[in-house]
């Protein structure tokens, strides 16, 4: 028990610290490997309360997917220029105290919230780690995905299908003034635009008009 | 303090979202960081769901998390493509010089 709280102080931690430093880095990149550090240990955090399904999900698409979009993305666009300094702006700043008050609002908020649960014990016993021993997590998780939850799961992938298309036409640029092959243009081709019969007179060559 | 219980853990998904919300509202960089801190906000919406569904012993909690982790990679890629094509059209992508709006 003791381990576990160690390594949940450990982890949460990390995570938070990692946190903080996705938001105030100067550098972009910097801040995409602080958030691809909160991410694996947000992951661990799962795989030790015992979800240990999505957390090998999220190392899978958050660190080796979306995270490494990210990078691709930066490293695309020059954002070496974008460094800018935290919260000295030469233009109107005025946003940034009630930017802070609000977020410090939204915080106070949900801990209120938190701490309300908290001390209404008989809500639910929270005591108890419901770990069933027989089943995996992985297999609950499929025997629910794919009876109760299928037409939603289908629909997830729906999105995910409809979002890769979009970001392939949205990102897709016509460029003029490049020889491509055109296969319409090559099949339909007739034999009189290509060839043309000359009748050539004996002792007078043949003359091209170009 | 030494037993892990539900409150540790909103706690800690409470303190990633607003670190999150922080984010968006006081960047004046670029605007890949407030996409990394519509990122943390999900992510503490995960957080909150799984430590949920451990502590009361129902799995749908973990189904949902795992259609929120698709909403949000469906999203950042779009919010990717879309910064993609800004910058192409504007050559610029902090967020202080993104004023067409006049907003």
């Amino acid at each position: 028990m003791i381990a576990h709280s160690l390594f949940f102080y450990l982890f949460a931690t990390i995570a938070i610290v990692s946190a903080i430093f996705v938001t105030v880095s100067r550098n972009t990149i910097h801040s995409v490997f602080f958030l691809i550090l909160d991410f694996i240990s947000i992951s661990c955090l799962f795989i030790m309360i015992g979800a240990e399904f999505l957390g090998m999900i999220m190392l899978i698409v958050y660190v080796g997917a979306v995270a490494v979009l990210f990078l691709f993305v930066v490293m695309m666009l020059n954002v070496t220029e974008q460094k800018n300094q935290w919260f000295t702006s030469e233009k109107n700043s005025g946003h940034i105290p009630i930017g802070l008050i609000v977020s410090a609002l939204i915080f106070f908020e949900l801990i209120i919230v938190i701490s309300g649960w908290k001390y209404r014990p008989n809500l639910f016993n929270a005591s108890n780690l419901i770990i069933n021993e027989t089943t995996t997590n992985t297999h609950s998780l499929g025997q629910i995905i794919y009876t109760d939850y299928i037409h939603i799961f289908q629909l997830s992938g729906m999105i995910l299908l409809v979002s890769m298309i979009g970001a392939i036409v949205l990102t897709f640029r016509q460029r003029s003034g490049i020889k491509k092959q055109s296969y319409i243009k090559q099949i339909s081709r007739e034999r009189n635009e290509g060839v043309q019969l000359i009748e050539v007179e004996s002792n007078k060559g043949v003359k091209i008009d170009d | 303090m030494i037993d892990i219980g539900l409150g540790h853990y909103l706690t800690l998904g409470t303190i990633i979202f607003s670190i999150g919300v922080i984010g968006i509202f006081l960047n004046r960089k670029s605007i890949i960081v407030i996409l990394m801190s519509i990122e943390l906000i999900l992510l503490a919406v995960n957080i909150n769901l799984v430590s949920f569904s451990i502590f009361l012993g129902d799995i749908v909690g973990q189904v949902f998390t795992l259609f929120i982790l698709t909403v949000a990679a469906a999203e950042s890629a779009i919010g990717l493509a879309i910064i993609v094509v800004y910058y192409r059209n504007s050559g610029t992508i902090r967020v202080e010089e993104i004023d067409q709006l006049k907003g």
